[in-house]
């Protein structure tokens, strides 16, 4: 079993990348499981959530403690959450940042950066970063299809902003293949 | 992707208990929105709004008290009636309660548990539902989302068999299932049309053939009554595991019937438990299973009506019993279960020892480390022959 | 008798329940002070007291429970109240 967990903070589309992994993984044959960490959500204050992938149907139901990888949707959290808690020695975290890697030498485990932000503000428009961030996932992790990501990202997202999301998660996907 | 799992499809549980409740065609909708229970209802007025419902009556009310009494009258005219509540909401029902039990009035009613004030919480634990323990209703208890949209046809078929006639709440944890995306099989209306029959009471509201439902009741006949209630459960009780079979013949799918089972066979430490935490502890006792602990489960499904023959039977070899329970009685310190479970081994030839354990209570998570020390913790009391009082498991002694 | 779950019971009706069983005192007209003024019938909490054919009123002995507001509001003392002889 491989477990997630999202770092984000209120308003930045955390808990809908849980669940949209949980989707992909499914769509890629997958059992999967996504859920929040049930706080009283307010924009801006730190969020977490959960995604269990696993060949076999899911029966746990507690939070996640040792994470296989963790994803930071927002840097700043970086001093106020510990984000790196628990993650597995042969884990990885995946950190949207325009710093290199280098900078989180702290965290004891491999780290990925990805400048979802710069990618979301390019191609969708909006500093939204949670779809640009499940394509880091898949291109650093390859535990989940593009494809699969594409089209959970899809089904959730109509029209044009459905494409530019894709096309952003394509980006993200290519940049982490590259780094 | 294998056939069933091509069947399946990943959704929030409140969705999927929203949708469950769609293919049973209810004719009369009534709930006032609370947290936990909340996207269950917006799903069924969504529904509603897109003309998926038929003719269902979607009454918005202004508190629980009233969703309760509006499908008290609705169900009395012989309306198939269904409700979502949580904590509070539940709390405010109380009264109406024991009316829709006492008018014998088969409502289904998904209780999506959460804590009750002071302090405020809005998480889970099971306190809501244990505490309308005597009001009447059947409580059945769900381990994930799978199982509480199952449940709902079944609710309906045990509640409104004539010799039943008794509502029932399908209790279903708040936030850990009701907000939980994970692969479902939706029910489909047409095998559920074919479980289900339509709602038929002897008796109903109507102008041209008028009854009065509750009536006043002297001190000559209002024992008969009440017992004529138990005498319902007692038909409910007969009837839970046939009704989980049939289930299975049309669905293929199964949760237990009255209770369920796993490795219990030659367990010698058995948790009692029930549920979203039977998942976590299913997976804990395949762990300590492979250092050799003989650690089973026994899964109450049904609370009320409470299975006593069923569970005396699984718990009869048993070296210790341990009970989790998402709630307490204050003042004595115990769970509902862990009540429950002593009591049933009250006058058999059984003094297997008890140990009751409270935990996740008001949201706090039960991680698997807590529940394998709670299986040393009981292997080490069955070795040494100690006696352990019920307590909480996680309790952070120096915070009191 | 076999009693019905959830306390269902058919409609009671005073068609079938003649409340004037519960009256220990009946109210009776002396008409010759009666002036037809109609309080009587007002006033009966029962609507028991009717207006007969030639202008007197009349008490249906099923329903008046004997409760004497009648005997009590009466301007002339036309009605008596008298000890019901079962």
């Amino acid at each position: 079993m491989k477990e997630i967990r999202i770092h984000g903070r209120g308003g930045q589309g955390s808990v809908t990348a849980a669940e949209l992994l949980a989707v992909a993984a499914f769509e890629d044959g997958q059992y999967s499981q996504a859920f929040p960490s049930f706080g009283v959500e307010r924009r801006g204050a730190p969020v977490v959530a959960f995604t269990r992938i696993d060949d076999e149907p899911i029966r746990m139901r507690s939070q996640v403690y040792n994470p296989d990888y963790v994803i930071v949707q927002d840097v700043t959290l970086m001093d106020v959450v510990d984000v790196a808690g628990g993650l597995k020695e042969d884990g990885m975290m995946i950190i949207n940042t325009e710093a290199s890697a280098e900078k989180f030498e702290e965290v004891p485990a491999r780290v990925m950066v990805v400048d979802a932000t710069r990618i979301a503000m390019e191609i969708i428009g909006r500093p939204i970063v949670n779809t640009v961030l499940l394509g880091a996932f898949a291109g650093a992790t390859h535990e989940i299809r593009l494809n699969s990501i594409r089209k959970a990202v899809g089904d959730r997202f109509s029209g044009t902003i459905g494409e530019k999301n894709i096309e952003a998660v394509e980006a993200a996907y290519n940049a982490m293949e590259e780094s | 992707m294998s056939e069933l799992k091509a069947e399946l499809k990943v959704v929030e549980g409140s969705y999927a208990v929203a949708h469950a409740v769609k293919t049973c065609h209810p004719d009369v909708i009534a709930a006032y929105p609370i947290t936990p229970q909340t996207h269950i209802a917006e799903n069924l007025s969504q529904f509603n709004a897109d003309g998926e419902l038929g003719n269902c009556e979607y009454i918005t009310v202004e508190s629980e008290f009233s969703a309760l009494s509006t499908l008290i009258g609705a169900s009395a005219t012989g309306a198939r009636t269904y409700a979502s509540t949580a904590s509070q909401g539940l709390a405010l029902m109380h009264e109406a309660l024991f009316n829709a039990a006492g008018m014998r009035l088969p409502i289904v009613m998904t209780v999506a548990n959460r804590a009750l004030s002071a302090p405020l919480s809005i998480w889970n634990d099971q306190q809501d539902s244990i505490a309308q323990r005597d009001v009447g209703w059947i409580q059945l208890y769900a381990e994930d989302p799978q199982e509480a949209a199952d449940m709902t046809p079944q609710a309906y078929k045990i509640s409104e068999d004539r010799d039943v006639m008794t509502p029932a709440m399908i209790c279903f944890d708040g936030f850990i299932l009701t907000h939980v995306y994970e692969p479902v099989a939706l029910l489909e209306e047409e095998l559920t049309d074919e479980f289900l029959p339509p709602f038929n009471p002897e008796h109903i509201l109507d102008p041209k053939n008028p009854e009065t439902f509750g009536a006043f009741a002297d001190p000559s006949i209002y024992t008969e009554f009440r017992y004529m209630q138990e005498l319902g459960m007692r038909e409910a009780l007969k009837k839970i595991d046939p009704v989980a079979e049939e289930f299975r013949e049309i669905y293929g799918r199964y949760y237990g019937g009255l209770l369920d089972e796993y490795r219990l066979d030659d367990a010698e430490i058995v948790l009692v438990a029930m549920g979203s935490i039977i998942g976590t502890i299913k997976d804990v006792i395949d762990e300590v299973r492979r250092d050799g602990i003989k650690a089973g489960l026994l899964k109450i499904r049904s609370f009320r009506p409470f299975p006593l023959d069923a569970v005396r039977k699984a718990l009869k070899n048993a070296g210790i019993i341990v009970t989790l329970d998402k709630n307490i009685s204050i003042g004595k310190c115990e769970g509902a279960l862990c009540t429950e479970i002593k009591a049933a081994l009250y006058n058999t030839r059984l003094d297997t020892p008890v140990v009751g354990y409270m935990l996740g209570h008001g949201g706090r998570d039960v991680p698997p480390e807590i529940i394998k020390k709670i299986i040393n913790k009981a292997t080490r009391s069955m070795k040494d022959g100690l006696t352990i009082e019920s307590s909480y498991a996680d309790l952070k002694e120096e915070f009191v | 008798m076999r009693l019905c779950i959830g306390g269902i019971v058919e409609p009671g009706t005073t068609l079938a329940n003649k409340t004037g069983g519960w009256r220990s005192f009946k109210p009776e007209y002396h008409y010759e002070r009666c002036t037809k003024c109609g309080l009587c019938e007002l006033l009966c909490p029962e609507s028991c007291v009717a207006r007969g054919d030639e202008g007197y009123y009349e008490i249906d002995y099923d329903y008046c429970k004997g409760c004497g507001i009648c005997a009590h509001e009466c301007p002339t003392g036309t009605i008596e109240m008298v000890l019901e002889v079962k």
